[in-house]
This record gives C-alpha cells, structure tokens and sequence, in this order.
C-alpha cells in the first residue's frame, strides 16, 4: 500500500502548494471594499424627547398599508411588554425603566423606537442569495419582493434580528421590514411616516453627516442629560438610524453590535477563495492533471492482498 | 478485483420497507399541510429563528452526508484506485438520492418555492447562498450524469415498455445507443468537475454563518468554519460508504465486503485526525475552552460532538481489529457520521443564539414528521433502485479477474 500513501502525499503537497500560492495573490488584489453610499439620508431619534404616543406605529402602518394591529394605537398598555417589530409592523416603541427617577422619587420611563437601522453595509443585502435587498444611494435598504425566494438568509445575517416574515402565507410570503418609506422619500420628497407625525420632534431627517453633527452637539451642549454615545455611528460598520440616549444603551434593550460592518470577513473570504472562479479553475487542472497521470493506468494488475498492510 | 454490481431482485416489501412507507406518508400529509397552512402553521420558525430543522438537517447535513459520492469518485476514478470500485456505485447513488432530497428540502423550507428558479436569473456574486445554490444545482446534474451509465447497462438492448409506449422502444433503444457511446468520453470531465464542486460547495456552507458573528456560539464560530466543513465533509465521505454498505448490504443479506471496506477506512485515520487537530487548535488560539465548563445545552452539544464524533471513533480505529471487524467497524463509522451530523445541527441549529430575543427554538412535531418522511424517502428509493439496477455489488458471483 505504499503506492498509494505516496500518491496521496504528493496530490496534497501540490493542492496545498496551489491554493496558498493563489491566496496570497487574490488576497492582495482584493481588499474589502464598503459599498455604502457616501453621504446617505438618515434619521436620528433621540431618547430623551420620545413620549411613547405611539403615533409614529400607526402613521407607519397607514403609509404602509398594513394590518390592522390586535389592540389599537392609543392603547398605552402594550408598551409594558417587550413587542418586537413583525410582519404586522415595521416599528414598535416599548417602554424601559432604566432606573432615572424624577423630583417626586418616580421612576422615569425611557421609551425606544425600534425598526430597521438601515446599515451602511446591510449584512442582509450582502447575504441575499438573489440581491432582492439593496442599500440605495438614499440609505434606504430596500427590497424587491419580485426577486425574493424565500430562503431567510436575510434574517440570519440582520445583526439586529429585523426582517420578520410571513410565515403563514403558504404560497406568496413576503419578508417584511421597515422601507424607509423608500418611494415616499424617493419619488414624492416626503418625510418618511413615522418621522413627519411625532409630535415632539423626536426624529429628525437628514443627511446622515449633518445627523451625527446635530446627534454630538445636543450631547455636548448638555453633558449631564445624555451618554456620550451616538448608537449607530459605528455600529455594524455605520447605520443610517442613529440613537441618542439619557442613559446607557445596554439598560434601554440595544445590544453591542460589532464596529466592523458585519459584511467584512463573510466577503472578504468568499471573494479571496472565489473571485475569478481562479480556484475552482485550479483545483479542475490539478484534479485533470492527476486523472491522467493515475486515473488512467489500472492497478487492476497490482497485486492487492485486499487486507490491511 | 473487479466489481460486479447486480440488480438485488429481492422481495422488495419487507416490514422494514413498510415502515418506511409509513413514515413517507406521514411526511407527505405535513407537507401539505405545509403548502397549505404556510411554514408557520407545520413549523416553530420565528424572526429570530428563521432556520431550523430543515436547514440543519435535511439541508446542510444532507450535503455533507452525501459527500462519499466524490470523495470515492476521486479515490477511484482521479486516482485510479480501481480496487474500490465496488463502492462507489452505492456511494454514487447515496449522493445523488442525498442531494435530490436537498433540494426537496429546500423547496419545502424556502418560503416561495415556486420561485426556487430566480437564483439562476437574478445573482448576488455576495452572497455565500448563492454560490452554494449554484454548486449544488451543478453537482445535482453531475450525479445524474454520473448515474445515466447504470440506466444505459440495465436497459439498453432490453427497451420493453407497456402498452402503447411501445411504440417508442426504438427511439429509447437510440438514446441509450448514444449514451453508451458517448458518456464513457465525456465522462472524466464530469468526474472531475463533481469534485471541484464539491470541494467549493461544502466549505462555502460553512461560510453560511460567517456573517452572523453575534449569532453562533464561539465554539462555533472561526473564520476557519469553511476549512472544517470541507476537512470534516472529506473526512466522513468514506465511514459513510462504510455505514450505508453495511446497513443495505445487511438488510438485503449480502456480503459486507470487509476486505473493501477496511483499507478505505484507513485513510480516515488521517483526515479524521486532521480535523480533531484542526477544531482542537482553533479552540486553544481563540481561547474558546473558556466555555467547555459552563453547562449551557451549547457546550454540552459541542463536547458530545467532540469526544462522541470525533476523538472515540478515532481511537477506534486507530486499532486494526476494530478495522476487521465488520461490527466495530460500524461502530466508529456510525459515531463519525453522527459526530457530523451533529456538527451540522450545531452550526445551525443548537449553536444559534438570536442576542435580541434569545428565542428557544425546538422543533415542532410537524418539522420532525417532513424530515423523517425525507429520510424515509430517500431509503425507500435506495433499495428500491439497488433492487432495480445495477448497484450494489455481487461477490458471490465474483468474476476472477
Ligand atoms: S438592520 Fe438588519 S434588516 Fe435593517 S439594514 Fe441592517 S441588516 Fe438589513
Ligand atoms: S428571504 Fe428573500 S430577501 Fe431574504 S435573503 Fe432570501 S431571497 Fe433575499
């Protein structure tokens, strides 16, 4: 059996030989690139102003055009449990009590408007197996049911567990997540639902720069009422939502997300393996190369005992 | 030594048989229910957990199960080990009834399975999915491919059909005369194309997950994950030949053909070696033993995929009797396909932690139903084509070559 340990030996020497020396090319060619827009449209709510009316839940499901919810807008009582957004609805607000008390000793509630960020580099996008997402120059993350096949990926890759779908439409589901109201800003030049009801103004729409300024000047010009942390400046590699908070984002229900847009490693290792289809086409000549040097021949005639050596 | 694969001719509804069918009903009802009541009314499937079972399961651990189809095809054909051809039709036909239930699996899972085509026309050169998608749609046609030569030995000269089908026999007659004559020069170049798709569609589906790091379980989750889905879908294509052959060649009283079945194994001791260095290292550089202790369902799943999977059987068959002997040697092989097996379930499934919700997910009896059914399935087929065609190999009747 000596025969075949050594072809074994040599066909791994030169698989490996190959393939790192071709890694090492690509890697080089092909550093990740970002494709998020540069200076996007956004929207920055601010904790502190947000009075939990739930208005914007229903101008959002008026301007969307979705269900009727189980118990009605000016029921406050909802906000006691923690509601996730669902393929009913592409916002909720819920309420936390993170501790802050007020003069009469009463707790203060914090409320928190939850829906897409809308990331700079959307993992979903990224990991759409038909491109059905994609992040348009407006920062909207937008999506095209023409395309979509139903797989999910998209709900695996959110980092912030967004898209929700329908899952008892048997024949058309839908992946359903907030738009940005995408037509509504693209094509009418109206604020998105949500941001053009609140009555406290506590969204504010604009470009994503002019957000992050207006987000570091409201903290710096009154230190004592907010954490200095702009929640989505840097999160996940940048978000066109952006949040600014009284207290510690931890304690009102938002996780630590990665810095690095989560696309990064995912697209970095597929495109150094795949680009130019260089590996694959390696691998065959290698694997051809093999085939006619043993495939060939019959080691019919060697002298097999058959048992172990 | 050469092979000599024989329709089995067998009595084919045996209870075993029967079972199975049963089973394949059951399935069969929830499946319908499925395309009627949606994935959520047979499914636990929620926001957080848009994968389950399926995915897990019928999906990613058919893939990988099914890998001795081009790690015997490469052994035997690439490197011209013709020695194992006895092997390799039934391994051939493991992969291509493993992968055509894939497929049936994902059209179940998906949400619009009538829109199962769109990948072909609308791509995402991003997307790990897709090229997954792509290589698996390929390597389904390849395994057709590959097993068209069977059909032609089986049928050609013999074209009977019923009725007034007869009419045709002549034309089918034709086809196969073709085939026959020109499969055999084309052939090489499906072989190897089979095995380059394989080599990229089994690490890419571990480059699934790479892009939910807050999602899997650091025991899981390493930038290595596509090199240990490929190392360990290479490294469990032969004990799985091992496993099959011996279930069928025992359920349908055939010779288990130890004398094939233990040299192929040896190589295992390698490759399953590699893979336990691999997962061991990967473990120490990240510091992720830190976690071996904490007693969550994660850690538990991840040492019984270890010690279960990986290192018993490897000590096993470290031991040249265990090699000859047909019982223990099913043995290791078993707990290896189960130590994959069980990997794939814990990528996808046991490792998956959503951090907004932190969703308990189980499967429903429903999900369970429709992935027995397919498993089911694809048994029923197995002996029935091995009963049909030319399969399984005949050693009683060994021609003296
Ligand atoms: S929050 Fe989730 S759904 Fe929204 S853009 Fe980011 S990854 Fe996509
Ligand atoms: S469910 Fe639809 S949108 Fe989401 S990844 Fe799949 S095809 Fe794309």
């Amino acid at each position: 059996m000596e025969l075949n340990r050594r072809v074994f030996l040599k066909c791994i020497g030169a698989a490996g030989a190959g393939v790192a020396g071709a890694a090492t090319d690509s890697t080089a060619v092909h550093a990740w690139e970002s494709r998020a827009p540069a200076d996007p449209l956004g929207c920055l709510v601010d904790l502190n102003r947000c009075i939990g009316c739930r208005k914007c839940e229903q101008a959002c499901q008026t301007v969307n055009k979705l269900p009727q919810p189980e118990q009605p807008f000016d029921d406050l009582t909802v906000l006691d449990k923690k509601r996730r957004p669902d393929e009913r609805a592409y916002t909720v607000v819920n309420r936390y009590y993170p501790g802050r008390r007020d003069e009469r000793d009463q707790l203060v509630p914090t409320f928190v408007k939850v829906q897409c960020m809308h990331c700079q580099d959307p993992a979903c996008a990224s990991a759409c197996i038909v491109g059905a997402l994609t992040k348009k120059e407006n920062g909207a993350v937008y999506y095209d049911i023409s395309k979509c096949i139903g797989c999910r990926y998209c709900m695996v890759a959110c980092p912030f567990e967004i898209p929700a779908y329908e899952y008892h439409n048997p024949v058309t589901p839908r992946v359903m997540k907030c738009t940005f109201c995408y037509e509504r800003v693209e094509n009418e030049g109206k604020l998105p639902g949500c941001v053009g009801i609140c009555p406290v103004e506590a969204m504010t729409f604009g470009r994503r720069s002019n957000l992050l300024k207006i987000a570091k000047k409201r903290i710096e010009s009154d230190p004592g009422s907010y954490v200095n942390h702009v929640y989505g400046e840097h999160e996940a590699g940048g978000t066109s939502w952006l949040y600014i908070s009284g207290v510690p984002f931890d304690r009102v229900g938002f996780i630590q997300v990665p810095h690095r847009p989560l696309t990064e490693l995912a697209e970095t290792i597929q495109s150094s393996l795949f680009s130019y289809l260089w590996s694959p086409i390696v691998l065959f000549g290698m694997l051809g190369g093999i085939m006619r040097a043993f495939g060939g021949k019959s080691d019919r005639d060697i002298n097999h005992k058959g048992e172990e050596s | 030594m050469s092979a000599n694969p024989q329709a089995i001719r067998a009595k084919f509804w045996t209870p075993g048989v029967l079972v199975m069918a049963f089973f394949m009903a059951a399935g069969a009802v929830t499946v319908l229910a499925r395309f009627i009541g949606g994935i959520g009314y047979v499914s636990n499937l929620s926001t957080a957990r848009p994968w389950g079972i399926w995915i897990g399961i019928d999906v990613a651990s058919g893939v990988a199960l099914a890998a001795g189809g081009f790690t015997t095809a490469f052994l035997a054909h690439i490197l011209g080990r013709h020695y194992y051809e006895p092997v390799i039709r039934p391994a051939l036909l493991t992969a291509m009834l493993g992968y055509t239930f894939v497929v049936l699996g994902l059209i179940v899972d998906i949400g619009r399975s009538w829109a199962i085509w769109k990948p072909l026309v609308y791509w995402n050169p991003h997307s790990v999915l897709f090229e997954v998608a792509m290589c698996v749609m390929f390597y389904l046609n390849v395994l057709y491919i590959e097993f068209l030569p069977i059909l032609v030995e089986q049928f050609k000269g013999r074209v009977k059909m019923p009725g007034p089908l007869a009419a045709l026999d002549g034309v089918a007659e034709n086809l196969l005369g073709l085939a026959d004559r020109i499969l055999p020069r084309i052939m090489w170049f499906f072989i190897i194309a089979g095995v380059v798709l394989s080599c990229m569609h089994q690490s890419s589906l571990g480059s699934l997950m790479l892009i939910a790091p807050t999602k899997l379980h650091p025991l899981w989750y390493t930038p290595i994950l596509p090199l240990l889905f490929l190392v360990s879908a290479v490294t469990v294509g032969y004990p799985m030949v091992v496993f099959e052959t011996t279930l069928a060649t025992a359920s349908l009283k055939l010779d288990p053909e130890m004398k094939i079945l233990s040299p192929l194994t040896r190589i295992t001791i390698f490759l399953l070696g590699t893979y336990l260095a691999l997962k061991i290292g990967d473990m120490v550089i990240r510091g992720t033993y830190v976690y071996l202790l904490d007693g969550t369902a994660q850690t538990n799943a991840f040492l019984v995929e270890m010690i279960c999977g990986i290192i018993i059987p490897w000590i096993m068959l470290l031991s040249p009797a265990v090699r000859r002997s047909r019982r223990r040697l099913f043995i290791a092989c078993a707990l290896i396909v189960g130590g994959v097996l069980l990997n794939r379930i814990n990528v996808f499934v046991v490792g998956y932690r959503p951090p907004v919700s932190e969703n308990y997910y189980f499967p429903s009896i429903s999900e369970m139903l429709i992935t027995i059914g397919f498993i089911s399935g694809l048994m029923f087929l197995y002996r029935f084509i091995a009963t049909y065609l030319p399969v399984l190999n005949r050693p009683g009747q060994e021609v003296s070559a």
